[in-house]
This record gives structure tokens, sequence and C-alpha cells, in this order.
């Protein structure tokens, strides 16, 4: 296959992957907004820009942090060059590139995706329908990878786009753990609290790992439990430790496929022994903040080796 | 010569109201239809088209956006004896094509015979000095042919342009057809139609036979596109699909020991059949426009020393010339040695003084086109433009009276359109496809129908509102 076409795949998924995940901390986010007073809820908007990266091009055109601004900066106004509705263009016009590539039936539901999410993030998003919208960016992301799942070759196509996949999540998982984490710390000494928990709800609830994690604990809560459950369990489809699992995985099948292993494969092989020999505690005797440093940074290593290891760009 | 517009011949009904044969089964099964869910179907043909994604981008329109051309659920029918006659007549001009193109490459001897003057090309941005005294694999030089014909009547079929460059529409001849079976099955259980299916592995087999000299093993074929802004697309990324060719863009290509080759995720490798959706000029920077990047720098060398066969070969874009098309008759006589089976629409050059003055005199009666125009751009169609119109356009054609031919306003055929208060009659065209290789002319039975919706009017581009129909040829 071309290197080309590898990297318009490796790139579709990842900017699904990505939408997703936004949604799911909009979602989150609103969740915890509703649940609360609105000076809390604004600080609550604030910190899923904070968790975005978006701070600073977020107070370039807006003074105040409310639900629907935030909602709106973040799913489609043109002055955040990481909106949503672009992800969704973005990997539809992925998808074009590598048309050939893609089954008919991976193709229609990117296409209606884009279709379906274009014309609800036409207009501004009303607080009535915010909702609705979340959920169907979701939903259009899952069909995106059932059919992918369902339909594709299991051959080199596929494992690269499943690379997309799961280093963007697991870069995802990373970032909102990290961001949250730091902006609770204040907050420890309320461990126990409602307001506590709720908060904890909140991480849980933007990985969709709520109901998994209260079904393991028995409904307790607890901020190194769920540190745990977020980087080390290897069942939780979102946790890092499930992520490399399976990116561990197709990036072996690409070596068996390609009769040779590249830098990408060496970068993964650290990666994984750093993962596999870390225990909770020794994370956070290093420090939290500072594992997920190292760990996005790693991520993004194995993103670049497999770029030029399987020749993305000239 | 002067022609009377023969009055308007229906393809469906004859003029007494009667069905013609090739409707006659059609029409029995339309008329058991219920008339309220045939509307339905027509909505549902749209949504079918938008959610595969078959779109076509409009150049110079603000923002982009992918167009449909807007499909007609009603068959445009040739039956089998009608479309043996045209293929016979398709087969002949393609092949005295390719003999023209061989000759006007190397011995010109058309133009020494006197048929064909040497002006037509001499200044003729299409001709290419670089493919002098080459002959391309197999000396094919018109892989890919698609012939414009225009019926009148019952028997007269002609020939409105050769399209030898890069053709296109070929996916909506497929796609109409996978639209028609899904809307419409029982229809082509109880009418024998002959299937367009297998285009893609034709042309696949067409082109593998293409070769070139320095094939090792199964060829390698690619399709060669501008990219995903090109307006059509959606037919390169199609096409590539159904052969199971790679679709590539100029940055994937390089020449590398003196072979075209592809940047894959296992390094490069040679294509040996390049069928490139890119204009000449664009082709290889360093012969053509130097600042392509639509092209592989250095492609033609390749292709001279016989390292890759291009589809079509360059320079071939010469036939798609209007002035030469008016010398079609002469040169299919030169070459073939038989009169010709499909003949043209009658032309008047303005270039030469006599015909410019009868042209001038006529104007609101003619069709006067561009000799290097296509898509319908820059013409005049007299009887249906405005004093001032045809006053602008006579000052033009006054000017450059080399830049024009033109034509009499021929009472195209028409096939009904199913619109919302029935049937209506319009204008159509169609477009069969022809593949060359280098032991056989292989016509597909059908090919891309187009109709121009508006009631009256004969463009039927898809850029200026024309639709598109399935073509039958019926298996009779």
């Amino acid at each position: 296959m071309l290197g080309r076409t590898a990297n318009s795949i490796f790139w579709m998924f990842r900017y699904l992957e990505r939408a997703e995940n936004t949604a799911r901390l909009l979602e989150a986010g609103s969740r915890m907004a509703l649940t609360r007073g609105p000076d809390a809820a604004n600080e609550e908007w604030r910190s899923v820009i904070t968790t975005l990266g978006e701070r600073q091009a977020y107070e370039a055109c807006h003074s105040e942090y409310s639900g629907t601004s935030v909602c709106n900066f973040v799913l489609r106004e043109k002055e955040n060059p990481q909106n949503v509705l672009g992800m969704i263009e973005a990997a539809r016009s992925n998808a074009r590139s590598a048309r050939t590539s893609i089954t008919a039936e991976v193709w229609e539901s990117v296409n209606e995706a884009w279709m379906t999410l274009r014309s609800a993030l036409q207009r501004p998003v009303r607080e009535a329908i915010l909702g609705p919208v979340l959920t169907a960016i979701r939903r259009e992301a899952t069909h995106v990878r059932g059919a992918t799942y369902g339909s594709m070759l299991r051959n080199e196509i596929y494992h690269f786009s499943r690379c997309g996949t799961y280093l963007e999540r697991a870069d995802n998982t990373a970032r909102i753990l990290d961001v949250k984490y730091y902006l609770l710390l204040p907050s420890l000494a309320y461990v126990g609290s409602s307001l506590d928990t709720g908060q904890w709800d909140t991480v849980l609830r933007s990985l969709s790992a709520e109901r998994a994690y209260r079904w393991l604990n028995a409904g307790h809560m607890d901020p190194r439990g769920i540190a745990e459950f977020l980087i080390l369990d290897h069942r939780f489809p979102r946790s890092l430790a499930f992520c490399y699992d399976a990116l561990r995985g197709n990036l072996a099948a690409l070596a068996e496929l390609h009769g040779d292993r590249g830098e990408c494969h060496a970068l993964m092989r650290d990666a994984d022994r750093a993962l596999s020999e870390a225990t909770i505690q020794s994370i956070f005797d290093g420090g939290l903040h500072e594992f997920l440093v190292g760990f996005i940074a790693g991520n993004q290593g194995i993103a670049n080796a497999i770029a030029s290891d399987y020749r993305f760009i000239d | 010569m002067s022609i009377t517009p023969d009055p308007k011949f229906d393809e469906m009904r004859q003029a007494d109201g009667s069905i013609r044969p090739a409707y006659r089964d059609y029409v029995t099964w339309l008329d058991e239809q219920d008339q309220s869910l045939m509307r339905r179907k027509n909505g549902e043909a749209e949504s079918f088209f938008r959610r595969t994604g078959i779109t076509f981008n409009v150049y110079g329109d603000e923002d982009g956006e992918e167009r449909l051309i807007p499909f007609d659920m009603v068959p445009r029918i040739i039956t089998g004896s009608e479309w043996r006659r045209l293929s016979r007549g398709i087969e002949q001009r393609v092949r005295a094509l390719n003999a023209f193109m061989h000759d006007l490459y190397h011995r010109q001897e058309i133009i020494r015979s006197g048929r064909v003057p040497q002006r037509l090309f001499s200044n003729n941005v299409a001709w290419l000095p670089e493919m002098v005294g080459f002959t391309p694999p197999g000396g094919v030089y018109t892989h890919i042919v698609g012939i414009d014909l225009v019926r009148t009547g019952p028997n007269d079929f002609m020939v409105l342009e050769d399209n030898a460059r890069t053709p296109s529409g070929v996916s909506y001849m497929l796609e109409n057809r996978e639209t028609m079976m899904a809307m419409f099955p029982e229809l082509f259980s109880r009418i024998p139609v002959q299937p367009v299916s297998d285009y893609p592995a034709r042309l696949a087999k067409s082109l593998a036979a293409c070769a070139p000299a320095k094939t090792t093993g199964k060829p390698v074929v690619a399709v060669l596109t501008p990219g995903i802004y090109n307006s059509a697309y959606f037919e390169h990324a199609f096409l590539a699909d159904q052969m199971g060719a790679e679709l590539v863009e100029g940055g994937d290509l390089r020449v590398v020991d003196g072979r075209v080759q592809m940047r894959t995720t296992a390094g490069y490798q040679p294509i040996d059949v390049l069928y490139r959706r890119v204009d000449d000029e664009f082709l290889d920077p360093l012969t053509f426009n130097p600042t392509s990047m639509l092209g592989v720098p250095g492609i033609m060398d390749v292709y001279r020393s016989g390292g890759i066969t291009i589809a079509n070969a360059p320079g071939t874009g010469i036939a798609d010339d209007k002035a030469i098309y008016s010398f079609m008759p002469e040169i299919v006589e030169f070459y073939t040695g038989e009169k010709p089976l499909l003949p043209n629409v009658p032309t008047w050059r303005c270039a030469e003084a006599d015909s410019l003055a009868y042209v001038l005199d006529n104007l609101a009666e003619l069709v006067v086109k561009e000799v290097h125009g296509s898509g319908g751009y820059g013409m005049l169609i007299g009887p249906t433009s405005s004093k001032k119109e045809i006053a602008a356009f006579r000052d033009k054609l006054v000017a450059k009276p080399d830049n024009y031919i033109a034509q009499p306003t021929l009472a195209l055929s028409t096939v009904p359109i199913f619109t919302q208060a029935g049937l209506a009659p319009r204008h159509v065209d169609l477009r069969p496809f022809v593949l060359v290789s280098p032991d056989r002319v292989d016509i597909t039975p059908g090919g891309l129908t187009r109709v121009a919706l508006k009631k009256g009017s004969l463009v039927v581009n898809s850029s200026q509102g024309g639709g598109t129909k399935d073509s039958w040829v019926l298996d009779d």
C-alpha cells in the first residue's frame, strides 16, 4: 500500500477517536455543570477548556466560561483550530484520499457521519439540543468503528487504522487524567465529601469509565484506585495498558507482514516494559504528572516512528 | 450546405403516440407501477448518491461544494440491433483515430496527401513535439475513448465529439446501473439488458495488455489523480478501487532506476501502466509546465525509454480539437479505406472565408463552439440566445475566426424523464466508452446518457445543469 494512503488511514482514525473523546469530555462537563451551582459550573467549563489545551485560543475570543459558549467553541467555532466539526471533516477528507483502501461500508459510514454532524453543527448549538448532538458524535464514531471492524480485511490497512485509534486514545486518556488530577489536587483534603466524589465521577465519565469502575469497586471512589484503573487495568478499553496491548498487537502484525521491524517496534518494546513494570505505587512515588507527561511524549515518539518507518511522507 | 432540422424524434414514442419496440417491455412494466411509489423512489435515488459520495466538484464554485449530478430513473433504451450497427461505426472511428495519431507523430502522410491542412496542428498546443518519432507500447495512443453521439431519427446517429484525452463519466455509467438494479430489481429479471458491470475488469485487462517492454511479471497498473479536490476524484477512486489498482498522486511517484516508482509502506515499487487522469501539461514538470505539482519529474524520459505506458498517450488531446473533428470523415476514409459508418454533425470551419460568411449570416440558427473548448463553456446556441448575446459573440467570432466552428442546431432526440407531473420528453446524448489494446477494440454495451433537465434545453453538460440516465442495450 502507498505510504500516503497509510498516513491518511492513520489520521482518519486518529481524528475520529479525538472527536469522540472530545464529545465525551463535553458530556461529562455538562453533567457536572448541571449537578452543581452556576459558579462551580463555570469552573467546570474552564476545566474542560484546560483539558483540551485550548485556554489561550478560547480566551482570545471569549471573556467568560459558560456552557453554551464553551460547547460551541469546542464543537464548531472557526476561531478554534481544533473544533470537532473540523476533526470530522479531516477524518472524512482523509477517508476520501484513502477511498480505495477502505470498504464501501466504512466510506459510507464516515461520509454519513460528516453529513449528519455538518448539518447538526451548521448553526450554534443551543443548550436544549446539546445532549443529542454529543450523542450523535459518539454514535457516528461508533458506527465507523463498527463498519471497520465488521467489513475490513485484516491486512496492513486495518493495522494502520487500529494504530491510529489506540495511539490517539492513549494520548487522550493520559491528557484527561493529567489535567483533571492536577486540578483536583487542592481538593484532596476533601476526600470523602460529596463534592469530591462528584469531581472524580467526572474524570470517569469523561472516559466512559464510571460504570465499569463503580461495578469493580462497589461504588467506592478512591483517587488512587481511579488512576490505577485508567492507567494499568488491562480490561478497560480506554486504559493506557489496554491501548498499548492493542497497539503492540497491531505493530507486531505490521512487522510480520513486512518481515522487518522498525524504530517504532523498538520504542514500543521500551514503552511496554515501562508500563508493565509500573505499579500505582511506583507511579505516585515518581509523581503522576511526571509519569503522564513522559507517557504522552513516548506515545508521540511511537507515532512519529510509525510515520517514518512506513514512509507516510516523502 | 444547409440543414433543415428534422421534426423532433422521441425515442420512446412515435408521432402517433404508440411505443417504439425498444421501450415496449419497459412501458408495460411502468404502467403496472403505483405512481406515488415511483415519485418516492425518485427522491430515494438522490439520498443514495449522497450517501455513497458520488459527487463532483464544480470549478469556480465559491465554497467548493460537492454537487450531485441529478439522476433520472427512466432508462434510455437501445435495441441490440441498433447497438450492433452503432458499435461497428464506433470501432471504425476509434481505429482511424489511433492510426491518425500514429501518422501525425510519424510520417504525416495525411498532410502530405493534402486531406488535412498543416495549420491545424502546427500551432496547436495539444500537439506535442515530444511525441514525434516515438511509438507508445503496443502502438496504442487512445486507450480509453468516449465518443459523444447524438440522434436525430430512427437510424440517424451522429458523432458530436471525440473524447480522446481523458474521457470522464464512466463511473456514472456503472453507478447508474447499480442504482437502477437496487431500486427496481424486478425490471432486470423481466427485461434482458446487457451488463456493463464488467467495465473495470475490461479496463484492467486492456491496460495490462498495453504494458511496456520493461515489465517483469504481472503488469502493475496505477491510476494517477490530481487529488481529492479534482472534480472527477470520485471517478478516479472508483475506477482504481474496482480495478484493484493503486490510486496515486504525483507526490507518491518518483523516477528510480529508470522506472516510475510509487512510495509504498515497504519502499519504492515500479509501475508498468499509468492510467493518468492528469492533463498532458501537468504530467512532467521537466518537460511541460515546470510549476506542476501533479505530475512526475522525468516521467517522459522513462516513457520514451520504454519504462512505462501512459494511458492515454500524451499528445492525443489533439483529437479532441473541434477543428480536427471537422475533418474526421476524411480521416476515417484515409486510414480505413472505407466510408465512415457514423457521420459527423455537419460543421462549418470559421477559419474558411466562405464558411465564416455563412455562419455570420445565420448566427441566430447555429451553434458556435470554440475549437479547444469543452464542458459546454464558451459556446453560442443561436436559437436560445438574445440579440445582444449574438451581437457580442459575433465580435469575438470576427476577431478570431480560426478559434470557432459552427454546427446546425440539431433536433436532438428526446427520452422521457420522470417529473412530478409525470413523464416529459427531454433532449439526450450518449457517450459510449471504448477500450483499445494492441489486439482489440472493446466497447461496453451502453454508455453514459446525459440529459438536459430543463424543458427544451439542448445543453446536457453536468456542469450546466444536465443529468444522467441509465443506458440500456437490450440483449435481443
